[in-house]
């Protein structure tokens, strides 16, 4: 576990159009913990996942992920893990190859990385020299469990995990979300959630709509 | 701290060289950029030699036509490299697996090869198909073309970012390409018309020094934008 990452986020808000998706969302996750993001559709779930990843810039507010300000991209990136609806792989690769890519991509030797393990974890291995083309919608997004979780990062966003996902599927997720418990920090965006009183922190986004 | 230094240096590299890697890799499974590049300079060079006939143009518009054929085949192809990331939803992707200058000097890395090969079958064709195109300085005319697709490449990778995000990429490209490589195509037509009228090396010196001073301004300003242009 890295213990100089953490997610201090200070707040935060985001402007869309002129339109206010959410205001002063402030919290701080140290390693261990969970947060489970709510909140009914448009709300800004997905945005505030966005943010907390460097994907997007928030309005107002900042969101530090530790390390220190010396601390490169490259190395803030390689602690970050995301599956979400809006992340792609590409479709003329196998997995296998989408895998072998991002790890390079990462500035990583992808030989030192045991990728078929992965696979096997996530199911697909059967599947793993098949473009991804060919994939279902439920293989694709066990494809995003495989891609997020190969370079063991500290911490792992879910946006929507159980989407298109079968009862199997969704065993390997709770599967995912307790290992990454012990291992690192663990955000989840999702309104479809059982088990809400085992997250650590929880923000509610239409709480912070009315704000 | 040297070490880590070097290993981030390293680690830098090789995400460089996977960006790249990965370009090339997709291109040669959809051959998307080399068949748009190939089939755009065969019909150009084509017209030209059919409304030419068996008449000799004179040289200075002989070496301006082979930059038109370089210049849309260039805006046919160069545009793909960020257009096809935006438009399969993979540049989030990618923005999670790396810095922003990786991502610039990897697509900038492909384009350069890219531009290579344009460039090297639209001169060969150029010069088996078109009555009176001869180049009597063949130095100046080979540092010209690598000076120039050198230059081709950094600012069309720099557009194609810029133009990945609009809505109307397909007439945005050459429309904002075209004063940005003004001064780039200015110079290598006249360095190309004097390669063909048999000018001493040293006399070309000139648009070599321009030509030079467009990439390194081209690039260290690019490198600048881009993360104003990659993040949203």
């Amino acid at each position: 576990m890295n213990e100089s990452v953490h997610i201090k986020a200070s707040g935060l808000k985001k402007v869309f159009n002129g339109r206010t998706i959410f205001s002063d969302i402030s919290f701080l996750l140290t390693p261990g913990q969970t947060l489970l993001v709510t909140g009914r559709n448009g709300s800004g779930k997905s945005t505030l996942v966005k943010i907390l990843c460097g994907l997007l810039t928030p309005t107002a507010g900042s969101v530090d992920r530790g390390g220190g300000p010396r601390r490169s991209e490259a190395a803030l990136l390689a602690e970050i893990g995301l599956v979400a609806p809006y992340l792609q792989m590409y479709d003329e690769f196998s997995a296998v190859e989408n895998m072998r890519s991002a790890l390079a991509m990462r500035g990583l030797k992808p030989a030192a990385y045991d990728i078929d393990v992965v696979l096997q974890r996530v199911g697909l291995y059967a599947r793993r020299a098949d473009d991804v083309r060919t994939y279902s919608s439920g293989m694709k997004q066990r494809m995003k469990f495989a891609f997020a979780l190969i370079h063991s990062p500290s911490i792992l966003f879910l946006d929507e995990p159980m989407a298109n996902l079968d009862s199997e599927g969704m065993e390997m997720v709770r599967g995912v979300m307790r290992e990454q418990r012990s291992k690192g920090m663990l955000v989840v965006a999702t309104n479809e959630v059982n088990d809400v009183d085992t997250f650590d922190q929880k923000v509610n986004l239409d709480d912070a709509a009315r704000r | 701290m040297t070490t880590l230094r070097a290993d981030r240096r390293f680690s830098w590299l090789r995400s460089v060289i996977a960006v790249y890697a990965k370009d090339w890799h997709s291109e040669l499974r959809t051959r998307y950029a080399i068949s748009a590049l190939l089939m755009f300079v065969v019909t150009t060079i084509a017209i030209i030699m059919f409304s030419l006939g068996s008449e000799d143009a004179p040289p200075e518009v002989l070496s301006g036509m082979l930059w038109v054929v370089v210049f849309f085949g260039a805006m046919s192809g160069l545009a793909r490299t960020f257009v096809m990331e935006e438009e399969r939803g993979t540049s989030m992707t990618l923005q999670l697996l790396t810095g922003p200058s990786a991502v610039y000097f990897g697509k900038l890395l492909f384009n350069l090869v890219l531009v290579f090969g344009l460039n090297s079958v639209t001169v060969v064709l150029y010069l088996l198909l078109i009555n009176g195109f001869v180049v009597k300085t063949v130095s100046i005319f080979l540092v010209t073309l690598i000076l120039g697709s050198i230059g081709f490449a950094a600012a069309a990778t720099i557009i194609a970012a810029i133009i990945a995000r609009a809505s109307t990429k397909g007439t945005l490209y050459p429309v904002l390409s075209f004063p940005i490589l003004l001064p780039l195509l200015l110079t290598v037509i006249n360095a190309t018309r004097m390669a063909g009228e048999g000018a001493a090396f040293s006399e070309a010196y000139g648009e070599f020094q321009l030509l030079i001073s467009y990439i390194v301004v081209v690039i260290a300003a690019s490198t600048v934008v881009f993360d104003y242009v990659w993040k949203d």
